[in-house]
């Protein structure tokens, strides 16, 4: 058992994870979408994408282009959902959710590709 | 690029990570403690005013305590978050400078550089592995001619010497193995560009690696290699795989010594082809036969002693070594820098002297106390550094050789003339009386200028207009293409050294001799009159002028003419069916 292959996919699986809790529940109902989640789901990430630099093989290639997706994804929902709150002054509209989860939503399809990519390296490792 | 990439990221890693954690957790802290607004109501700090002084805490701006006066339980926790923000910071930052400060990554920086410099170069050049005094000689002689080159060299020390060096054009210079094929791959090895590899390092074994790599990995395996070699068991080694040139560093100076002594006027001749300064003719040495001593019997000793066999001399040597089982010559142990050891070799019975130990100092005392012991010995003094010329110049001996230079010289003339090697050949059959007269033309010819040589084929690539003229029947001979394209009446300063026809050599062919498509002909004289030969060589109109035939003019004025041409034919079928 390799400790850094552990906390590797560790982080990326929890990306996905948390990205989903958020992302689960009505797409324009402000009680079903945690800010707390979102802010874990954005760090979790931001964690995920270093830990994939250096890499340099083509797989890790992509893996590192899927999480910069993620990344921009949620750091465009958190500005929405900043702006929208705070300079605008329109407050948490069901609209305005509904754009933030369905950015989310984007973000969740790019940690999933990463996760498969994952059990495809890992697969393929295993042959 | 790929390479510093993916490694300044990976190097970050730790930092990077460090410092988003950091940050979140500052950030959810500040999110979780209550806070009071100005009313003294409670109030909860929202993410993006956490973010906003998170920010500018972390790189220590410090806009106060914004938007509400702090709490004393938030003012405990941005504390923390002050000093765990700022040691985040240091730790990256310091990261990055050290990065930047290590060799392996600066070397890496380097090798990137070179890559990129070398995949610009957008004109033909030499890739030269070792950057040695040898090389160093060969690049400067390249880059006066205006050749373009890469140079690979194991050591710093010489890399920095060539950006350092007075080099007209800059040379993109690797400290790298050049025996590493990954390493000539880099320097251009497969480039469309690079015309020969000179592998002159002072490894045998690195010499080797960089011949077998080019001619595999080079562009259609049949790029030219030189190749030093010092053993015999690499030279046919080299040989057996098709190495173009292979070059023994103290065969090739025992062979131009050799050939100094027993026929002056020959290498007078070697040395006026190959050496841009060439000496005057009264350095030719009359009075040769009898007893040398030699100095140094290393490598160098026993080539000369090879290249003085069957010669009417006999050899005396000198050397601080206990004499060599089964040696059979005349041996003195001893440097020859004292008289005692001189008198023991009998240097008042000899005729000449050869001090060629590696040291230049103990060169020039054997000199001088030999010449003190007989005034009339015929000295010869090897100078194994450059920066030494002019002291040698001070102690007046007959000949001053510089083997690193001698063999530069040589390569140079591979590279550039290489008809000129097989010259040298021939005219080791001549005697000297012949030497001497071609010696006395070349003479009048350059007097004290730079006698350049140069060599060319009649085909498509080299001489396009005599080929083309050729073919058409026309008779060109060689005292038509020496003529001066300015003035056709005048004759460039040139002479026809000799003509190489189906294998067979013609040496100093007649200036009436008829040129053949095919032939190869090798040329002496000024080098401005070398570009000029090569206009008439190439240009149809230059040529015809050169031929007093009437000029043709461009393809525009072909063109033209051709048009008027058929409108005249026109015009007069016109007339000639009009009834009227």
């Amino acid at each position: 058992m390799n400790r850094e292959k552990v906390i590797f996919a560790f982080f990326i699986v929890l990306a996905l994870t948390l990205n989903f809790g958020f992302f689960i529940g009505e797409i324009d109902n402000p009680d079903h979408h945690n800010v707390f989640e979102f802010f874990a789901a954005l760090v979790v990430s931001l964690i995920a994408t270093v830990m994939k630099f250096g890499d340099r093989t083509h797989i890790g290639a992509v893996l590192l282009a899927t999480s910069l997706v993620a990344d921009l994804q949620l750091v465009v929902a958190a500005f929405t959902w900043g702006y929208a709150e705070h300079v605008s002054g329109v407050g948490m509209t069901p609209s305005v959710m509904s754009s933030v989860v369905s950015l989310s939503a984007g973000a969740l399809l790019a940690n999933l590709t990463s996760v498969i990519l994952l059990m495809v390296e890992t697969i393929l490792l295993r042959r | 690029m790929n390479h510093i990439f993916f490694t300044v990221f990976r190097r970050l890693r730790k930092p990077l990570i460090t410092l988003i954690v950091v940050y979140a957790v500052s950030i959810l802290g500040l999110v979780l403690i209550p806070g009071v607004d100005d009313q003294g109501r409670p109030w909860q700090m929202s993410f993006f005013h956490a973010f906003y002084f998170v920010s500018f805490m972390g790189s220590t701006i410090g806009f106060g305590e914004v938007p509400y006066a702090f709490t004393d339980a938030q003012r405990m926790w941005t504390l923390v978050c002050i000093y765990a923000t700022v040691v985040a910071w240091l730790y990256g930052i310091g990261k990055v400078l050290g990065l930047f400060q290590d060799q392996a990554f600066i070397r890496l920086l380097r090798r990137f550089s070179f890559v990129r410099r070398v995949e610009r170069m957008h004109e033909p050049f030499y890739l030269v592995c070792g950057y040695g005094i040898t090389g160093r000689l060969v690049v400067s002689q390249l880059i006066r001619r205006g050749i373009a080159v890469v140079v690979v060299d194991i050591e710093r020390d010489r890399i920095d010497e060539l950006e350092s060096d007075p080099l007209p054009l800059s040379v993109p210079g690797l400290c790298a193995d050049a025996s590493d094929p990954e390493v000539l791959r880099d320097a251009g090895l497969q480039s469309r560009h690079c015309l020969g590899v000179l592998a002159l390092t002072n490894h045998d074994s690195a010499n080797l690696a960089i011949a077998i790599a080019t001619k595999l990995l080079g562009r259609e395996n049949t790029l030219p290699v030189i190749c030093r070699s010092e053993a015999e068991t690499t030279t046919n080694n080299l040989a057996s795989f098709g190495t173009d040139r292979i070059i023994d560093p103290f065969v090739t100076y025992a062979n131009y010594l050799g050939m100094a002594i027993h026929s002056p006027y020959k290498h007078l001749i070697y040395d006026w082809l190959t050496n841009p300064e060439h000496r005057s003719r009264k350095s030719a040495y009359q009075k040769t036969q009898g007893r040398w001593v030699i100095c140094g019997y290393g490598r160098l000793g026993r080539a000369l002693e090879k290249s003085f066999e069957g010669k009417p001399v006999s050899l005396t040597m000198v050397d601080d070594n206990p004499k060599p089982a089964g040696l059979e010559l005349d041996f003195v142990q001893g440097l020859g820098t004292e008289a005692v050891t001189l008198k023991e070799a009998r240097i008042e019975g000899a005729v000449g002297l050869v001090a060629g130990t590696g040291n230049d100092a103990n060169n020039l005392s054997i000199i001088m106390t030999a010449l003190e012991l007989n005034p009339k010995l015929m000295t010869v003094a090897r100078q194994n550094s450059n920066s030494n010329a002019s002291v040698f110049h001070a102690a007046q001996t007959d000949l001053v050789m510089e083997p690193a230079r001698i063999i530069a010289n040589h390569i140079l003339a591979l590279i550039k003339t290489p008809l000129l090697p097989e010259f040298v050949e021939q005219l080791t059959a001549q005697e000297e009386r012949w030497c001497r007269k071609l010696l006395n033309q070349m003479n009048a010819l350059v007097g004290q200028n730079e006698l350049d040589s140069w060599d060319f084929d009649i085909d498509t690539e080299d001489a396009p207009a005599v080929l083309e003229d050729l073919l058409q029947g026309q008779s060109i001979s060689l005292r038509d293409i020496s003529r001066d394209p300015r003035e056709r009446g005048r004759l460039l300063t040139v002479m026809p050294l000799m003509l190489k026809r189906d294998n067979e050599y013609l040496l100093l062919p007649e200036p009436q001799t008829p040129l053949m498509p095919g032939d190869r002909v090798l040329f002496c004289g000024d080098s401005r009159a070398y570009r000029q030969m090569g206009w008439t060589l190439a240009n149809g109109n230059v040529l015809d002028h050169v031929l007093g035939k009437p000029l043709q003019g461009g393809w525009i004025a072909r063109q033209i003419r051709q048009w008027r041409a058929e409108r005249n034919q026109a015009a007069g079928s016109d007339s000639g069916v009009d009834p009227s």
